[in-house]
C-alpha cells in the first residue's frame, strides 16, 4: 500500500477514534462527576452523610468496573441497539464507552475530592455555607488540578477501549491496526495507526499535565 | 469595655464522643457565659476539651446533652437555615488558617460575601476595605501559598469579619505562628474587638496569649470548668491546681505550711513598678536570690508576669524576703514545686 493511502485511511481513522473518544468521554463525566460527588459527600463523616446509599452506588460502581469492556460490550447489545438504534458501527461504540467509563470517572472524581482539606470545608460550614455552595465553590475548585489530572487519565484510558471497540464493530485507529495488520498481514498499515494511537495519548496526556499545572495554585 | 449582657450563655454542656466501652467524655458538664464585648479566653491543656467546646459554640460539633444560647437564641434548636444565618453572626478562625488555596486574597475574603449573595461592586468595595483593618491591601491578587503564616491569619480574619460577626470564635489561633507574629495578630484581635465591638473567644494552651488581649479568663480541665474569672485576679490568686500547672507552678496545696514551701512567686499584674524590683530588694535585705524561672513581659509601661525565687534556707531570711517584697508593691506567694 502507498504511504499516500496509508495516510488517507489513518487520518479517517483518526477522526473516527475521536468521533467515539470525545463523545463518550464528555457523556461519562456527566454522569460520573456528580456521582463522584456524591460518593463523597454521603460518606461516613461527608456533608451529607448517608451510609446506605453510599454502599449501594460503590457496589452499582464495581459492579460495572469489574466487567471487561469486551463483554460489557457484548452485554450491551439489546440496550445500545434502543439507545443508539442500531448495535454496529462507529456510532454504537458510543453508548458502551460511556457505560464502562462512567464508573471510572465517579472513582476518580472521588478520589480528586477526597484529597480537598477537611479544613477548608469545616471552615466552609463556619461560614454558613449550603452543601450547594461547598460542593461548587470549595470542593470542586479546590481539587481542579487533580480533577483535571483523572480526566486525562480518563480520556486516554477510553481511547484505548476505542481500539479494544475495534475488534467487535467500531470503526477507528484500533480497527484499522486489528484488520490490517492481523488479518492482511499489512504491517506498514498497522505500524501506522498503532503510532497514531500512541501520539494522541501522548497529546491528550500533556495537555491535561499543562493545564493541571497552570490551575495549581497550591505552591508557591 | 464590656456592657454586662450575655453574648454566650452556655449551660451543662456536655459532649461524649464514640459510644459504650470506646466513649470519649470530652465534655462534661460545662457552664460558661461570655459577655458582649469581652475578649474571653478559654484555656487548658491538651485534651482538655477546648477544641470541643468551641466548636459546639457554632455547631461545627453536636453537644450531646446541654444547652448554648447565642444572643438569647437556642441554637441547638435551630434548622438548618437557621444554623446558616447564626454562622454568619459567629465566625471562627482556625489553627491552620485553612484558606482556599485555589483563591487569592480577595477571593477568600470575598468568599463569605459571595455566599450571601452580595452584588460584585458592593462586595469588591468591602474587601478592600476589609483587606484595609488586617493590613494586607498589598497582597490583593496574591494566593495563599504565597503568603507567610502571619498573613495568612489576617486573611482568615479578614474573611471572618466580612459577614460583620458579633462573635469571633479563635480555635489556636497564633499557635502556629512565631512569637512576633503572634504578638501581632494578637494585637489586631484586640484592635478588631475595640474598634468594631465584636465579642471574641480566644482558646490556647498559652497563658501569655490569656495575659495579653483577655480581660475573662476560664481554665478548662478534663473537660470541666476549674476556674473563671476576670484575667488579673485569676492570674494573681490561682487556685485551680490546673491554672497553677499552666502558670508552671505545681502545687496543689496553695496554703502549705512554710516549713513545706520552697519556692516565692512574685506576680506582676500590670501596676507601674518603676523600681528594679530583684536588685532593691537584694540591696535592702542583703540576702543572695537566685531566679527559678521568670516569665515577664513589658506591655504599655507596665509589667505583666510571674518569677519564681528558690528561698533563702531560715525561715527568718525567708520572711524578710517576703516582707521586702511586699513592701515593693508586687504579690507574693509562697508555692510548693515538685
Ligand atoms: N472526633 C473525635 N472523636 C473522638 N474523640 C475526640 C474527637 N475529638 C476530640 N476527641 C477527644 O475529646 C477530648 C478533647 O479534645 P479537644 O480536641 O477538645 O481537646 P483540646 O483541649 O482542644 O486539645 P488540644 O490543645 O490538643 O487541641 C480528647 O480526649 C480527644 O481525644
Ligand atoms: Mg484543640
Amino acid at each position: 500500500m502507498t504511504a499516500d493511502k496509508i495516510w488517507t485511511l489513518v487520518q479517517q481513522g483518526f477522526i473516527d477514534t475521536l468521533y467515539m473518544t470525545i463523545p463518550s468521554t464528555l457523556l461519562a463525566y456527566l454522569l460520573g462527576l456528580p456521582l463522584g460527588v456524591l460518593l463523597v459527600i454521603t460518606k461516613r463523616g461527608g456533608i451529607r452523610e448517608r451510609p446506605t446509599l453510599n454502599k449501594a452506588l460503590g457496589v452499582i460502581i464495581n459492579f460495572l468496573r469489574s466487567v471487561p469492556f469486551l463483554i460489557l460490550l457484548v452485554m450491551l447489545f439489546p440496550i445500545t441497539r434502543v439507545v443508539m438504534g442500531t448495535s454496529v458501527g462507529t456510532r454504537s461504540i458510543i453508548f458502551p464507552l460511556f457505560v464502562s467509563a462512567f464508573p471510572f470517572v465517579a472513582r476518580m472524581v472521588e478520589g480528586s475530592l477526597n484529597e480537598v482539606d477537611s479544613g477548608l470545608i469545616e471552615a466552609a460550614q463556619s461560614m454558613g455555607s449550603t452543601t450547594f455552595q461547598i460542593i461548587w465553590k470549595v470542593m470542586l475548585p479546590e481539587a481542579l488540578p487533580s480533577l483535571i489530572n483523572g480526566a486525562a487519565i480518563c480520556i486516554t484510558t477510553i481511547l484505548a477501549y476505542t481500539a479494544m471497540a475495534g475488534a467487535a464493530g467500531g470503526d477507528g485507529l484500533g480497527k484499522i491496526a486489528i484488520t490490517y495488520g492481523l488479518n492482511r498481514r499489512e504491517y506498514g498499515v498497522m505500524y501506522a495507526a498503532s503510532i497514531a494511537l500512541v501520539v494522541m495519548v501522548q497529546v491528550f496526556q500533556m495537555i491535561g499535565n499543562i493545564l493541571t499545572r497552570v490551575t495549581d495554585h497550591r505552591h508557591r | 469595655m464590656s456592657e454586662q449582657t450575655p453574648m454566650i450563655r452556655i449551660e451543662g454542656l456536655k459532649k461524649t464522643y464514640g459510644s459504650g466501652q470506646t466513649a470519649v467524655a470530652a465534655l462534661s458538664g460545662v457552664s460558661l457565659t461570655v459577655m458582649k464585648g469581652d475578649i474571653h479566653g478559654i484555656i487548658g491543656m491538651s485534651g482538655a476539651g477546648k477544641s470541643t467546646l468551641i466548636r459546639c459554640i457554632n455547631r461545627l460539633d453536636t453537644p450531646t446533652e446541654g444547652t448554648i444560647l447565642i444572643d438569647g437564641q437556642d441554637i441547638l434548636a435551630m434548622n438548618p437555615k437557621e444554623l446558616r444565618a447564626m454562622r454568619k453572626r459567629v465566625s471562627m478562625i482556625f489553627q491552620q488558617f485553612n484558606l482556599l488555596m485555589q483563591r487569592t486574597v480577595a477571593g477568600n475574603v470575598r468568599y463569605p460575601l459571595e455566599i450571601s449573595g452580595v452584588p460584585k461592586a458592593e462586595a469588591d468595595k468591602r474587601v478592600m476595605e476589609l483587606l484595609g483593618i488586617v493590613g494586607l491591601t498589598g497582597k490583593v491578587n496574591a494566593y495563599p501559598a504565597q503568603l507567610s503564616g502571619g498573613q495568612k491569619q489576617r486573611v482568615a480574619i479578614a474573611r471572618a469579619l466580612a459577614s460583620n460577626p458579633e462573635v469571633l470564635l479563635c480555635d489556636e489561633a497564633t499557635s502556629a505562628l512565631d512569637p512576633i507574629t503572634t504578638q501581632s495578630i494578637l494585637s489586631l484581635l484586640q484592635d478588631i474587638n475595640r474598634r468594631l465591638g465584636i465579642t471574641v473567644v480566644v482558646i490556647t494552651h498559652e497563658m501569655a496569649v490569656i495575659r495579653q488581649i483577655c480581660n475573662r479568663v476560664t481554665i478548662i480541665d478534663g473537660g470541666e470548668i476549674v476556674e473563671e474569672g476576670d484575667v488579673d485576679e485569676v492570674f494573681t490568686h490561682t487556685r485551680s491546681a490546673a491554672g497553677r500547672r499552666l502558670f508552671g507552678i505545681v502545687s496543689t496545696e496553695p496554703h502549705d505550711e512554710p516549713q513545706f514551701r520552697d519556692a516565692i512567686r512574685i506576680v506582676f499584674d500590670g501596676d507601674s513598678i518603676d523600681a528594679p524590683v530583684l536588685s532593691s530588694v537584694i540591696l535592702k535585705t542583703g540576702l543572695a536570690v537566685s531566679i527559678l524561672s521568670a516569665d515577664v513581659k513589658q506591655l504599655a509601661g507596665k509589667r505583666y508576669g510571674q518569677m519564681l525565687l528558690e528561698v533563702p534556707e531560715s525561715y527568718e531570711d525567708r520572711a524578710k524576703l517576703v516582707t521586702a517584697l511586699r513592701d515593693m508593691g508586687v504579690t507574693v506567694e509562697e508555692v510548693h514545686l515538685s
